[in-house]
């Protein structure tokens, strides 16, 4: 708090606003109120949570090499599979896009901070203390949570193991840190834009987290509620979600639902974003249809809150019920549909290069939209009583999650290292990266589609016979894939320690935006002073 | 000093602060205590999760002591600007609308439940003989003073205590809005005494609101393990407690500082945060006596 106060109202000449001071040692990190360096702590909390949850995913998948018991019991599979999904959601992808809001999202409206910048870094240190309670459950009697990312009641009240209520707390405190994550956001992006950056001027990478940030502080609070009643349905005897009590197990689905899917959107929205910053870029042309994707994103946000019932068919729900809710996802599929044509009609007659930002994006578009696809399959009532719950459904999510947001991230995070850290990524490397990665994706999410047809249910140790041949293919896919994200940590580590040609300070022709008007690396403080717009 | 082309006044950033992993750490070792707490009392165990969670709980308040003296602080020196006033407001809106949504889980249990839950437990919908077959002696009527597995209780009028009760947070919500009519005006001891009466009607709706859980206890046999409805009774005039005292803390804080001086026309966000936050809990009081007492 050393600001002098003579300072402050005072305006400023350009020269010294760029004093770069910055504080040094460990003592940076822990109590930093700077975007950028709570950016890069986000970012790399996630990578590493994406690589401990990757390694649970690996388990599984050599668990399920060959039918039969080998490697694990049951038990612990079923908590390999609730801690990847819990720990991919809640601890790689979210944190990675709530990375990136901290970086971009200042320089791109051209604000000098985040507008709270101390609530800033409390959010992102809730993360570490979050996770480290989620997997310190391993080492309780009875081990971690067993019963799916979902924790559908009663699997996790009556059937739960003992360390139920450090899962509940440690969702608490995750929630508490999204929130004001995404509070922090929107206040930033209301009230810190810089003159002249009107709403219809920002980068859509900025919308889509606005909207991102409306999602999320409309639907946390909501787990929150849902996880509180497990806790109290588990160890202080209410019956919420107990027939008994006159409660009902398929409230837990409604409400969980209610979060879950504005959830799914949460994941993907800001992906949008990206793609549509780095696809103008690669095709030097700009963005077709900036306002339609506005609008398409803002539609899917508002539609999201009316569908949630869709991973709930088969609960016996009132006909009327499933029909309004397998129109409604139908629905959504228009807008989404709206932000393909209009990437590719930006790509259409467009002088385009195919740097690895560009590559990871045009595989995103392409396969997310088979994610897509798949969905709308799934969204179909009657089919659904076949697909559901077995491994269609984990293909699906896998295109949209891993190929859907994953690969946006990845394609983010070449895109802008060059501005992150000052010189440019190892060009050899990262188009390994992303042709390794590429293949070994649809070998590992492709053939789940066919054994979810044929009937494989998901969530189980083993399995009948005939699905041994594309079980095998799968995990080869699977060990490939995961082992390809370690060429991602070299790219990432050269970068950091600063292994690479300069960049300048516009790396990509064809990159529009207003940080690309600040040097690479970005100063430590940047706009200070508004730009003009 | 400014000129013409400089009336752009600078937002304040601050520099580096303890206080936000302090509060990181508090609620690590909140939620870690807290869970180790409820899981050795399921199993009446002694153990330590109690005091993991005190910690937690002093950390709390060390971090908010200190973090909010800060604030304070830079607010008297004059660091802020109007811009920031705008953030701070913003993000105070936004909370409480995270905190409608909060209640609006619980909300959403009791309609399900009082609409679809218990009626199809009866047997409503296509669930005749499903009804019949598990639990023929099941009436579904709300107040659900009996449960499908035979747990009795009694439900809570709504008239005596709860309409008391209603009364004493409309009035507060009044007496705060005087209070702050006469900050705006400047008059400093009328101020002061809405204030006080604010919080000392807090206070009594809190005692009421206790005594009233002692009454469902102990004479009526209303807990939380009385099935659904007890459940969805305690559970949002519990957590409609729990805002009330947070608000109650705010408003005594608030006290203090207008009894430091502090707060004028212009410079009064903490105390209109607080205030916010009141007409909040006011507003959801009176939707949870409509759905939870009354009807
Ligand atoms: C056109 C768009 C989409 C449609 C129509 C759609 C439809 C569905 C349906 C009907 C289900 C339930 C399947 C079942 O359990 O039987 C489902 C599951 C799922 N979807 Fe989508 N979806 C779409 C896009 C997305 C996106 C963009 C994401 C995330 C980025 C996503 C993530 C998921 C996840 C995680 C599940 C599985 C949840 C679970 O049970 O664990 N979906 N989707
Ligand atoms: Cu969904």
């Amino acid at each position: 708090m050393s600001t002098t106060v003579s300072d402050t109202h005072s305006a400023h000449d350009a020269h010294d606003d760029h004093h770069d001071h910055k504080p040094t040692g460990i003592k940076r990190w822990l109590f930093t109120t700077n975007h950028k360096d709570i950016g890069s702590m986000y970012l790399w909390f996630s990578f590493l949570m994406f690589l401990v949850g990757g390694s649970m995913a690996l388990m599984i998948r050599a668990e399920l090499f060959q039918p039969g018991m080998q490697i694990i019991d049951p038990h612990f599979f079923n908590q390999m599979t609730t801690m990847h999904g819990v720990i991919m959601v809640f601890g790689a992808v979210m944190p990675a896009f709530v990375g990136l809001a901290n970086w971009m999202i200042p320089m791109m409206i051209g604000a000098p901070d985040m507008a709270l910048p101390r609530m800033n870094n409390w959010s992102f240190w809730i993360l570490p203390f979050a996770f480290l309670i989620m997997l310190s459950s391993f080492f309780m009697p009875g081990g971690a949570p067993a019963f799916g990312w979902t924790f559908y009641a009663p699997l996790s009240t009556t059937y739960s193991t003992d360390s139920t209520a450090l899962f509940v707390f440690s969702m608490h405190i995750m929630g508490m840190s999204s929130i004001m994550g995404a509070i922090n956001v929107i206040v930033t992006i209301m009230n810190m834009r810089a003159p002249g950056m009107n709403y219809m001027k920002m980068p859509l990478f900025v919308w889509t987290w606005f909207i991102t940030a409306f999602l999320l502080i409309a639907v946390m609070p909501v787990l929150a509620g849902v996880v509180t009643m497990v806790l109290t349905d588990k160890y202080f005897g209410t019956s919420f979600f107990d027939a008994a009590g006159g409660g009902d197990p398929v409230l837990f689905q409604h409400l969980f639902w209610f979060f879950g899917h504005p959830e799914v959107y949460i994941m993907i929205l800001p992906s949008f974003g990206i793609v549509s910053a780095i696809i103008p870029a690669f095709a030097r042309k700009p963005l077709f249809g900036y306002a339609s994707m506005v609008y398409a994103t803002a539609s899917i946000a508002g539609l999201s809150f009316l569908v949630w019932a869709h991973h709930m068919f088969t609960t016996g729900m009132p006909t009327f019920a499933s029909l309004f809710f397998m129109y409604m996802t139908m629905l959504i599929a228009v807008p989404t549909g709206v932000k393909v044509f209009n990437w590719v009609s930006t790509m259409w007659r467009g002088a385009m290069t195919f740097e690895t930002p560009m590559l990871f994006s045009l595989a995103f578009v392409i396969l997310f939209t088979i994610g897509g696809f798949s969905g709308i399959m799934l969204a179909i009532t009657p089919v659904d009583y076949q697909y559901h719950d077995t491994y269609f459904v984990v293909a699906h999510f896998h295109y949209v999650l891993v190929t859907g947001a994953v690969f946006s991230i990845m394609a983010a995070a070449y895109y802008w290292l060059p501005k992150w850290s000052g010189v440019m990524y190892d060009d050899f490397l990262s188009k390994l990266h992303f042709w390794c990665s590429l293949i070994s994706v649809n070998i590992l999410f492709f053939p789940m589609h066919f054994v979810g047809l044929a009937g494989m249910p998901r969530r189980i140790p083993d399995y009948a016979i005939q699905f041994a041949d594309i079980n095998q293919i799968v995990s080869i896919g699977g060990f490939l894939f995961g082992f390809s994200q370690l060429i991602f940590l070299a790219v990432a580590l050269k970068c950091a320690f600063k292994k690479g040609k300069p960049a300048p300070a516009k790396p990509w022709e064809g990159a529009e935006g207003l940080e690309w008007t600040v040097p690479s690396p970005a100063p430590y403080h940047t706009f200070d002073v508004p730009p003009k717009v | 000093m400014s000129t013409k082309k400089e009336e752009y006044s600078k937002y304040y950033v601050p520099d580096q602060s303890i206080w936000p992993i302090v509060g990181a750490l508090a609620l690590g070792l909140i939620a870690f205590g807290a869970g180790h707490f409820t899981i050795e009392a399921s199993k009446q165990e002694a153990g330590y999760g109690h005091y993991i969670l005190g910690a937690g709980l002093l950390v709390l308040l060390i971090m908010l002591v200190g973090w909010f003296g800060d604030q304070i602080r830079e607010s008297r020196q004059g660091l802020y600007n109007a811009q920031l006033g705008r953030s701070y407001k913003q993000g105070m809106s936004w909370f409480i609308f995270s905190e409608v949504m909060f209640f609006l889980a619980f909300f959403g249990a009791l309609f399900y439940a009082r609409m679809i839950a218990v009626p199809w437990l009866g047997g409503a919908s296509n669930n005749v003989s499903t009804g019949e077959i598990l639990w023929p002696a099941f009436e579904a009527i709300w107040p659900l003073t009996t449960t499908p597995d035979g747990t009795t209780t009694q439900a809570m009028g709504w008239f005596g205590l709860p309409l008391m009760n209603t009364a004493i947070l409309v009035v507060s919500s009044v007496t705060l809005h005087f209070a702050h009519v006469a900050l705006e005006e400047n008059k400093r001891k009328a101020l002061t005494n809405w204030l006080i009466l604010t919080i000392v009607l807090g206070l009594i709706f809190l005692g009421f609101q206790g005594y009233e859980y002692v009454h469902a206890y102990r004479d009526l046999g209303l807990t939380m393990q009385s099935g659904i409805y007890g459940n969805t009774f305690f559970l949002l005039t519990g957590f409609h407690g729990l805002h009330v005292t947070l608000g109650a803390i705010l408003l005594i804080i608030m006290l203090g500082r207008v009894l430091a001086g502090h707060f004028t026309k212009d410079d009064q966000f903490g105390f209109q945060a607080a205030a916010w936050y009141w007409h909040f809990v006011d507003v959801v009081w009176l939707l949870l006596f409509v759905f939870v007492y009354i009807i």
